[in-house]
């Protein structure tokens, strides 16, 4: 039985070009007899895959870049040769925005830009405009914001290390540390009534104190949470995969690391020990016994031993915080700046024209300018802001540092290959909400 | 693998150094002045405008011209060492004939030091001020957004492109006073112009030129990066 034998001949090289430049189309050859016709196909010419690059987009819709990225990778092989970052997907102009506001209407934007260190954020905001204020806060508050900072520490490391092992392939680790997330969300929901958007201090203070009890709650979180780290940690700091896939990515030299400006867990675990809690503190936090972990390798290896032994820290700081936390009024004592109490307001007119005051026109600063950095879980996080007398801020600037740690990623992902670009920019621990603002 | 790096200790220049605390009772004016300051005043002399000290933080106000001598000598020298590049930013007041700030936060790690370095543009003329990326790679994107956000140009910048707007946004920028808090269309009109724009045209020119794909772009698009356009400026 004779096969009908059909062959699609694109012979580019043999025939001609039509009247547009296009090559000719050769029609379908069919051979009646698959004996006797023998279409010679012309020898298959292997595209020179070597000298073509690749460009390929990730994001910024795109699960494993943590927020709307979007990088443009140039590709040779598997290999990145460029990699070109954008960024503005959810530039919302809080700057801009903030210019509008009083000082405490500026709090609750500041829980919305690094949406995981929410309570921090506020914290830092709060620090800075009272510096702008020049205003001392109170020993109780003090304690209070280290404790705030500390918690929002824990959960931005938690979810760094729950997203970032989804990333790498683990899945298990992101059940445990969201569930122990859950739990410090439960802890803030007492205190100040929100989870995640917590706009929990006012210039001077804080909007409110610690509910009856709550010091009991954060011990039994203290005590209960080193063992997830535990866990997490046997889980897989000497794992094959999880050591496979993060020893000597993305490695940053000390001076590169200084010299780009990272900050947090990025320059710390390239080996430069530059806390900003140890090395311009605030809050009092050199009283406070802590270390500060430092890598040795500078790769998302030692990123993530560093991040994981922070938590440890921070839960050591937690100790000694609620150890010392003293009786006393948590806002300073400065009608210029804090309400007076609701039920006076509502029955004393000398308390409702002073609230009333206060809230329409906003307590003024005088002609200055304050920069206040903090140790943000992701590195330094500054707040400048610029007076001119008026009750709102003639600039405020949020010196982001993930934005910054970010820029590196041109240079950490230069070399290898795609599926390491997911866990080098994992290991930048970014929230889009930060960078962009 | 490499062999591991040595550890960095800030504040390893001067060991003596009382170990830092956190500021209290900061006064407005005239607090205790960063030693760098005396220093800058020393070897730039007439370049120095003015030296304040403002809430505990020392400003140098430089002339537009030295300031990338002063940065980089405050780098350089070894007995400055200000490694760190900690921010870059713009102010603008609002009473518009104050002049256009342009602000460095630089960090001294080995002497944990604190400088902000400032330098007053008159706006009658183009906003320019010299790149400091050749010293430090931190600069590249707070550069970036500044000039996206105020449209001060960094001149030396490699690769002054819009950041957080998008590149072909032409509406102005954002963070000057005399733009106004809900941009200048009407939302109706931004919508419109949204809807309207061509999605291709959030690739930057520069990437598409890379790619291998160059013959599959619309045509315009082709024209468009024969004709020689990119969209830095």
């Amino acid at each position: 039985m004779a096969t009908q034998k059909r062959t699609v001949d694109v012979a580019l090289a043999t025939t001609g070009v039509d009247a547009q430049g296009r090559p000719q189309r050769v029609p379908l050859v069919t051979a009646d007899d698959g004996s006797s016709v023998a279409v010679e196909a012309p020898p298959a010419v292997e595209p020179e895959l070597a000298e073509e690059h690749m460009l390929i987009n990730i994001g910024p819709q795109h699960p494993a870049t943590h927020g709307v990225l979007r990088l443009v990778l140039e590709l040779d092989g598997e290999t990145v040769v460029r990699c070109i970052p954008h960024v503005g997907y959810l530039h919302c102009g809080f700057e801009k925005i903030g210019e509008y506001r009083q000082y405490n209407q500026i709090v609750p934007w500041t829980d919305r830009e690094d949406y995981l260190n929410s309570i921090g954020n506020n914290c830092a905001f709060a620090l800075g405009a009272e510096r702008l204020f020049g205003v001392d806060i109170t020993p109780r508050c003090t304690v209070l914001r280290v404790i705030a900072m500390e918690l929002s520490r824990i959960i931005s490391h938690l979810v760094w290390l729950g997203t970032t092992c989804i990333d790498i392939g683990a899945f298990t680790p992101f059940l445990w540390s969201f569930q122990r997330r859950e739990q410090v969300y439960d802890l803030l929901e007492s205190w100040v009534g929100a989870r995640l958007t917590t706009s929990a201090t006012r210039v001077g203070g804080m909007a409110a104190d610690i509910p009856d009890g709550w010091i009991d709650g954060l011990r039994s979180f203290v005590r209960s949470f080193p063992s997830t780290i535990d866990e997490v940690d046997r889980m897989l700091t000497k794992n094959a995969i999880w050591v496979g896939r993060t020893v000597g990515l993305g490695v940053m030299t000390p001076e590169e690391a200084v010299n780009y400006g990272l900050s947090g867990p990025m320059v710390r675990a390239s080996g430069v020990a530059y806390d900003v809690r140890k090395d311009f503190p605030y809050l009092d936090y050199e009283t406070y016994d802590f270390d500060v972990p430092v890598g040795t390798n500078g790769d998302v290896y030692d990123r993530y031993l560093v991040r994981m032994e922070e938590m440890r820290q921070s839960v050591r700081i937690l100790e000694q915080a609620a150890n010392r936390l003293p009786d006393g009024p948590v806002n300073v004592d400065d009608p210029r700046l804090i309400l007076p109490p609701k039920s006076k307001a509502t029955s004393e007119m000398e308390s409702m024209i002073h609230h009333f005051k206060l809230v329409m026109e906003g307590p003024r600063p005088p002609i200055g300018e304050a920069y206040v950095a903090i140790e943000s879980p992701k590195g330094e996080k500054g707040y400048y802001m610029v007076s001119d007398g008026t009750s709102k801020p003639v600039r405020w600037r949020i010196r982001p540092p993930s934005f910054v740690n970010l820029s590196a990623i041109s240079k950490m992902v230069e070399g290898h290959l795609l599926s390491d670009v997911i866990a080098i920019n994992a290991s930048i621990d970014i929230v889009m909400g930060e960078i962009d603002r | 693998m490499t062999a591991p790096f040595e550890i960095h200790h800030p504040g390893s220049a001067d060991r003596n150094a009382p170990a830092p605390v956190s500021p209290r009772q900061v006064p407005h004016r005239g607090g205790a002045e960063n030693p760098s300051a005396a220093q800058i005043k020393a070897k730039f002399g007439a370049a120095v405008r003015r030296i304040d000290v403002v809430w505990g933080e020392t400003t140098v106000v430089v002339a537009p011209e030295t300031v990338l001598d002063v940065i980089r000598w405050l780098h350089d020298d070894p007995s400055q060492q200000y490694d760190y590049l900690s921010d870059v930013t713009g102010v603008e007041f609002r009473d518009l004939e104050q002049p256009v700030e342009v602000v460095w936060h630089l960090r001294s790690l080995p002497h944990r030091r604190f400088l902000r370095v400032k330098v007053q543009l008159t706006k009658n003329r183009p906003l320019e001020v010299p790149s400091v990326w050749s010293i430090y790679k931190a600069a590249d994107w707070m550069e970036r957004e500044c000039y996206d956000m105020f449209g001060i140009r960094f001149v030396g910048h490699p690769d002054l492109r819009r950041i957080l707007m998008w590149e072909q946004y032409r509406e102005g920028f954002p963070l000057r006073k005399d733009f106004p808090l809900r941009g200048r269309f009407s939302r109706a009109e931004q919508l419109r112009q949204a809807l309207a724009a061509n999605p291709e045209a959030r690739y930057s020119l520069e990437e598409l030129s890379i790619a291998d794909a160059f013959e599959d772009l619309p045509t315009d698009m082709r024209q468009r990066l024969r004709g020689g356009e990119r969209t830095g400026e």
